[in-house]
């Protein structure tokens, strides 16, 4: 049991320090892209200043990403063995699609990205931007319908206890796969939006006001406003996917006990699995009911359905899901009220008032803090199951001793923790270097040649 | 074993060995591409600063790249032979956990030494060695365990030291001659004096290695050192020891030439010393053009030979002494499916991948963007 959970949380380390850069890349590729072409068209030094900046900011990203996703990788085969000896014959197309289709095409080309631009003709340079960022999100694509696959399994055929897969279409169009993409590519974008807006209102309230900065502003909130509304839409859409498939999952996050009508929005609780009762609960009366059966009389599934008679829990823990639901909602209510807002006077004077910038800076990572918690909201929730239904979690795990688990999670843990730090001191030094460079060039004329010539 | 009668296998049967042959080749594409990176890496503290920047310049463009065909190599092994990839990778957990470890650690470092600020970037140059030799080192020693069936005890830890050592040397070979390809004047000279060092550190190893082998594997003595075998594979070995030969004397000849056009350009020098531009004419690297890639070449047809050594020893178990490929493998219906998409999608991959290291030709130069 002890090693279950030492393996468990390796793997929740591991796949948390990753999706921290693809969800940074998936979206800041196209985001380049855009900036690529923006340059191309115009003669405005601002695109080009604002491509320069953040490709370096994907380059790092992408990185981290590429040395992280290579550990995920060979973890299938070190701690979980039992996933690939049971659904093998599903996964393994999935993930060596995801190589052949998605990891080549980046890598391949990113090196032509970075530092290809004067050896390589516009044209092609804009191309390998653009395959790039395809190659990216079809990773995701991949991935996501492994993910989803996970989560509402389809297509497929139990043979003495290994899954043979039927039907291809039914198991990558698996039920759940197109809110969980939508939902997750529309993460990406604001967590890029949010990246990009906090760290040009940094610099810009460090007085660097050219003309790269006040376009990457504008961008971050632009994508901001757009995608902040629409993702609260499509997570309603995914939550009633939820609903009908994993329904364990929604009453975990409703924090719901008892199969009811008029099932109140909680907006605060203290789960409580002992007892099975909620403490200090704050909500909105028949608000749950409302949102996932569309009429306050509407049934709700508890938690107590999910006890067998023996009292066996088959429904996730309660208490992180709970919290982590709120903290995911709480953030995208934020991102929506903070872009709206911002919104209007980037748009109208093209820079932000000095209090705006400021809660810009302090949102700049609010995109990862949401993407995590909602990624433990879908995935707690999947638990007991590795694969819903098919597969449960314990059965996979391989029999390492779990002083072998300790000694390789505490290494992971150490070098995670100081990657990550000098990965965000990196991109603060980048900044504040980038706007040293601008104050120093700030010779009008000077200036426009040096940046007119470093991508000519 | 039973005799496998490959006229009558049908044609299911053959899929397992397809996806070896895959495999194998991302695994012999990887050895090679990222073998070249790696040992760059390990060699990298051994030049000063000017060097160094211009030694990571030349693998910066390629190495994500170079290290997706491992990801392609293990997840091949993942998907055509899920319960193996359980059994080995399991059974190298440590030495798994670190190679990761390193190949995070050298990763990394391409990025933080130069976007980072400059007080840490001593750091992260010692952070880029010391993950391409873990990584290097830890390849080897899982290679060495493999090889002897993956069993535990001091004869199979003192073989799979020896072939890590074995691999280590190589890598420093394959970058090193990588370097004399990509790099001109001093530093190209001394990437020769580190390949003819790493030449020698192989054949010593190779040669410590094959004593070693009848100690720690019955198995494989019994396939390489009994007749009629010894007849057959005579000529994988002997092919070897002509290539390192030839290799050393490639090696020494640009050495020698090197050597003598420097001799000139110092007479040159005192003759006109006024005359600049002929000078810096004259000083240009004696060994280029088609010729400086011919120790990279015959270097990456040794690690060809060493694969086809390696496979034979093996074939067809894909866990020594315990799993055959096609007890090992994944449902046939599953194999095609991905081979389908394989393919479709390797030859492009191929395609795109000798289009970058084209754009990249030529000697390295510095890296900006």
């Amino acid at each position: 049991m002890e090693a279950l959970l030492l393996a468990r949380i390796q793997f929740a380390a591991n796949i948390s320090f990753h999706i921290l850069f693809p969800t940074i890349t998936i979206a800041l590729g196209w985001v380049l892209l855009y900036f690529r072409i923006r340059a191309n068209r115009s003669n405005d030094s601002g695109w080009i200043q604002a491509y320069q900046f953040w490709v370096k900011v994907f380059a790092l990203s992408f990185a981290m990403g590429v040395v992280s996703g290579i550990v995920m990788s060979f973890q299938f085969g070190t701690n979980w063995p039992g996933f690939m000896e049971t659904v093998g014959n599903i996964a393994g197309p999935l993930l060596g699609y995801e190589v052949l289709t998605a990891f080549f095409l980046e890598a391949g080309f990113l090196g032509i990205m970075l530092f290809g631009a004067t050896r390589v003709s516009q044209r092609i340079h804009t191309l390998a931007t653009f395959l790039v960022a395809f190659g990216t999100t079809l990773s995701a694509f991949w991935i996501l319908v492994l993910n989803s696959w996970m989560h509402t399994p389809a297509g497929f055929e139990m043979r003495d206890g290994v899954a043979y897969a039927t039907d291809w279409m039914a198991i990558i169009f698996n039920p759940s796969l197109p809110y969980r993409l939508t939902h997750t590519l529309i993460a990406s974008a604001l967590t890029t939006a949010f990246l990009l807006a906090g760290i040009s209102a940094l610099r810009w309230l460090w007085n660097d006001k050219t003309p790269g900065i006040r376009k990457s502003l504008k961008t971050g909130i632009l994508i901001a406003a757009i995608a902040a509304p629409t993702q609260m839409f499509v997570g309603d859409l995914h939550g009633l996917n939820t609903l009908e498939h994993q329904p364990a999952k929604i009453a975990a996050m409703e924090g719901n006990w008892e199969t009811q009508s008029h099932v109140p929005l909680l907006l605060f609780a203290i789960p409580d699995e002992e007892t099975r009762t909620n403490k200090f609960e704050i909500g909105i009366p028949s608000g749950a009911s409302l949102i996932l059966k569309h009429s306050p009389s509407g049934v709700v599934p508890g938690l107590n359905d999910f006890v067998t008679a023996d009292g066996d829990v088959q429904h996730p823990p309660v208490k992180p899901l709970f919290f982590a639901f709120r903290i995911m909602v709480g953030i995208g209510v934020l991102m929506i009220l903070v872009s709206w807002w911002t919104a209007p006077q980037v748009w109208r004077n093209n820079e932000p008032k000095r209090l705006n910038a400021m809660v810009l800076v302090a949102m700049t990572f609010s995109g990862w803090v949401a993407t995590l918690a909602g990624w433990y909201v879908t995935e707690i929730g999947r638990q007991p199951w590795l694969v819903t239904g098919v597969l449960d979690t314990a059965s996979a795990v391989a029999p390492h001793p779990a002083g072998l688990l300790g000694v390789s999670l505490a290494t992971y843990l150490l070098v995670y923790a100081a990657l990550l730090a000098a990965y965000i001191g990196t991109l603060f030094h980048l900044a504040k270097k980038t706007t040293k460079q601008a104050e120093r060039e700030l010779d009008p004329g000077q200036f426009k040649g040096a940046v007119a010539g470093a991508l000519s | 074993m039973e005799h496998i009668n490959y006229m009558t296998l049908p044609w299911h049967d053959w899929l397992p060995i397809v996806f070896l042959g895959l495999m194998g080749l991302s695994a012999l594409i990887y050895v090679v591409l990222d073998g070249f990176d790696l040992g760059i890496g390990i060699l990298s503290p051994l030049v000063k600063r000017d060097d160094r920047d211009l030694m990571i310049a030349s693998i910066g463009p390629f190495w994500d790249a170079n290290e997706t065909w491992l990801v392609l190599a293990v997840g091949l092994l993942l998907v055509a032979f899920p319960t193996a990839h359980g059994a080995v990778l399991g059974a190298l957990y440590l030495p798994t956990t670190a190679m990761l470890i390193g190949l995070i650690l050298r990763g990394v470092a391409f990025e933080f030494r130069i976007k980072g600020p400059s007080k840490q970037r001593a750091f992260w140059d010692s952070s880029f060695f010391a993950g391409s030799l873990i990584a290097t080192v830890s390849q080897g020693y899982m290679l060495g365990y493999y090889i002897l069936g993956l069993p535990t005890g001091w004869t199979a830890f003192v073989f799979a030291s020896l072939v890590a050592l074995g691999v280590t040397s190589a890598y420093v070979l394959i970058g090193s001659c990588w370097l004399v390809a990509k790099s001109e004047n001093a530093l190209q000279r001394t990437a020769l004096r580190w390949a003819k060092k790493s030449v020698l550190g192989i054949a010593a190893t190779m040669a410590l290695i094959s004593a070693a082998t009848p100690l720690a594997s019955e198995r494989i003595f019994n396939i390489w050192f009994v007749w009629p075998n010894l007849m057959w594979l005579m000529p994988i070995p002997l092919l070897a020891v002509f290539i390192t030969w030839k290799l050393f004397q490639v090696l020494n000849t640009a050495t020698r030439e090197i050597n003598a056009k420097d001799a000139e350009t110092a007479a040159f020098v005192e003759v006109v010393e006024t005359n600049q531009a002929k000078l810096r004419d004259q000083s240009q690297c004696a060994f280029d053009g088609a010729r400086c890639w011919v120790p990279f070449s015959l270097t990456a047809t040794l690690f060809v030979l060493a694969f086809i050594g390696l496979a034979y020893s093996f074939f067809p178990f894909v866990v020594p002494e315990s799993l055959t490929i096609w007890e090992a493998a994944a449902s046939r219906d599953s194999l095609a499916i991905i081979l389908v998409g394989t393919c479709i999608t390797l030859p492009m991959i191929v395609g795109y991948s000798i289009f970058a290291y084209k754009v990249f030709g030529g000697k390295a130069t510095k890296l900006s963007y």
